[in-house]
């Protein structure tokens, strides 16, 4: 395991206390490495919005321990401090809706991140303009998100996800609202862009369509996760 | 960093601008009800100003001539004028009516004023913007433009008819009316003339009071009738004092010598300011506090609208690391543009429409200024609710399930 990735050990979340207490997770393992992309798959009440909460650094977990990179940012009830930080820092998030901004233009939507973080406007627009390119929808750069396809959209958000080289990316549904053919290309670009920024992507999904494209899947039930292989189609 | 509120409002710019509008004429109103009560105070001012007194010598425990009723023998004045520190005594005669102007009225003060010269003799207006001062015992008047009046115009007042010879400016009394200028013996006359059935009948009334025509005393019910039929009071006694003279110290010798009532400046100032229009002062006061409620009601309801519609945003920033205060500080800032554009749209609107109020508005930059953050210090509060919202938000809202 290289120092960038994520690697969750034992991780517990309890709702309530005594007799109505609810155990979403009950002892989670999972191990992402750098430039990998792996499926988040399980019924619905399975505990994976915990899990994604708890791995967005969003909730606390109850017990276990979350490393990111190198940074052990959860370990039984100690927690990082400064958790906004480290969301703006290290986490890359895509949602099942890209949740653009809608009153900043595609580029200031993308450098909205390095600017939160400190990085001067002209140098995050050019960093923004760079992930734009990468994702092939720099012919939008000034566009506003109202005036973007859906599959534009969701480029947009992954260049948002990864501007600040985070070492994970959290993607809830990325391709729900897509049909198979941008579906599969927002797929291959998590892909690509995994191996070029060398960032460990967590795909939440119940997309039939994408589960192939997996070279591991977790599933998740009753707040247990298992691991299997994938079959890895279509991004050898 | 990128100016999120800016950018907000430029993209929602329409139901900012109309806001922004709606709000800006409340504020105009807002000024211009400020302005209205300046103007009171103002014309209280003037009022004093123009009659040139430094006494007002009224009838004994009257707040008159102004807030109250007063009446004063005509030959009081003598001896006033005879005291030590008195440099002019005149009489001088106040009363609120509604002048005849064609086939319309105007309601106007007609003020009589005693023989004599404007620079010399209290009363007389200071100055005039066309034609000349009174220079004949009767029928002759002085009258503020604002009553509409010409040069040459004639006046109805009573059963007698007045020529316009002078016009003044900005000669108005406490409530704003214009003032015309008269003889004092017309005035006098105006004051107490009745309708000549009016006279008969008190003349029949008279004669028939046995104690006006006993046998032996010839001449009694002549004389009683005579008086009734001629007014020798006057309202007030305007004072001008000799240089080096304070005004208390001769103030109170009147008041010791003569028993009279008598006010200085200040105390005639505070009897208009604070006794006569201060029911309309609370009377705005409460206007005043009612549209400060509402602009800020309206300014809180369109930014929690505005924060309530990108809820969903505000969950996404905060997921992504964006700090409380920079989200704050957006709705902030958008309560703060709306505010500064309402306050110059009503700034604006206010100055325009002065002028064409009935009466006068004197719109003071102080109160421009006070408004100006008042508006600021409502947008701030108004804008709490929102960003107490806004900061409640969970940043997991953003993360579906």
């Amino acid at each position: 395991m290289s120092a960038r990735g994520i690697r969750i050990e034992g991780l517990r979340k309890r709702y309530g206390e005594g007799d109505t207490a609810v155990e979403a997770l009950k002892g989670v393992d999972m191990q992402v490495a750098p430039g990998e992309v792996v499926g988040l798959i399980g019924p619905s009440g399975s505990g994976k919005s915990t899990l994604l909460k708890c791995l967005g650094a969003v909730i606390d977990p109850t017990a276990g321990r979350m490393t990111l990179g190198d940074e052990v940012i959860y370990d039984d009830g100690w927690k990082v401090r400064d958790l906004r930080a480290l969301r703006r820092d290290k986490i890359g998030f895509v949602f099942q809706a890209p949740y653009l901004i809608p009153f900043l233009d595609v580029t200031d939507n993308v450098a909205l991140l390095p600017m939160l973080a400190g990085l001067g406007n002209a140098e995050a627009r050019a960093t923004a303009l760079a992930l734009l390119t990468a994702l092939d929808v720099q012919h939008r750069a000034r566009a506003m998100p109202s005036q973007l396809s859906g599959g534009e959209q969701q480029r947009v958000a992954i260049a948002r996800g990864l501007v600040n080289r985070p070492p994970v990316i959290l993607a809830d549904e990325p391709t729900a609202p897509l049909d198979s053919t941008r579906a599969m290309a927002v797929i291959r670009i998590l892909n690509d862009m995994a191996r070029k920024y060398q960032t460990a992507i967590i795909v939440v999904t119940h997309d039939e369509k994408i589960i192939p494209t997996f070279r591991r899947i977790f599933h998740i039930r009753d707040g247990v996760t298992t691991e299997e292989p994938g079959e890895g189609r279509g991004f050898d | 960093m990128i100016s999120l509120a800016g950018r907000d409002i430029l993209h929602a710019w329409g139901k900012f601008v109309f806001t922004g509008l709606g709000l800006g004429l409340l504020i105009g109103v807002t000024l211009v009800m400020a302005g209205v009560y300046r103007g009171m105070v103002d014309d209280g001012k003037a009022l004093l100003d123009n009659s040139g007194a430094d006494l007002w010598v009224v009838q004994k425990d009257t707040l008159g001539p102004y807030a109250e009723s007063s009446s004063l023998n005509d030959d009081v004045y003598r001896s006033i004028r005879a005291m030590p520190g008195v440099a002019r005594a005149a009489n001088a005669t106040y009363l609120t009516m509604q002048v005849r102007k064609g086939d319309g009225d105007v309601r106007a003060m007609v003020v009589g004023i005693a023989p004599g010269q404007p620079a010399s003799t209290p009363g007389w207006p200071p100055y005039l913007v066309a034609g000349r001062q009174i220079t004949r015992a009767h029928y002759e008047a002085v009258a503020d433009v604002a009553s509409g009046f010409a040069l040459g115009d004639r006046i109805a007042i009573r059963r007698n008819h007045y020529t316009v010879v002078g016009l003044t400016r900005r000669m108005v009394s406490s409530s704003g009316d214009p003032m015309i200028f008269i003889p004092l013996k017309d005035a006098q006359e105006a004051q107490f003339l009745k309708d000549n059935d009016a006279i008969r009948q008190s003349r029949r009334r008279t004669a028939a009071n046995p104690v006006f025509s006993r046998p032996g005393q010839p001449g009694v019910l002549e004389a009683v009738i005579a008086s009734q039929s001629t007014n020798a009071f006057v309202n007030t006694v305007l004072v001008r004092l000799e240089p080096g003279h304070a005004a208390d110290a001769v103030a109170d010798a009147i008041r010791r010598w003569k028993r009279l009532t008598v006010y200085t400046r200040p105390q005639m100032e505070d009897i208009l300011v604070g006794k006569l229009i201060a029911t309309s002062a609370r009377q705005i006061g409460m206007f005043l506090a009612i549209l400060a409620v509402v602009s800020a009601a309206i300014v809180a309801f369109i930014i929690y609208s505005l924060t309530m519609d990108k809820i969903r945003e505000i969950a996404v920033l905060k997921l992504i690391g964006t700090r409380n205060r920079t989200i704050a500080a957006m709705i902030m800032q958008q309560a703060l543009a709306l505010g500064v554009l309402g306050f110059v749209v009503g700034k604006i609107s206010a100055s325009l429409a002065a002028p064409y109020f009935p009466k006068y508005v004197l719109l003071v930059p102080l109160d421009s200024i006070a408004g100006f953050f008042a508006v600021l210090v409502i947008c701030v509060l108004a804008s709490l609710v929102a960003i107490r919202i806004a900061l409640a938000v969970d940043p997991a809202e953003a993360i579906g399930g």
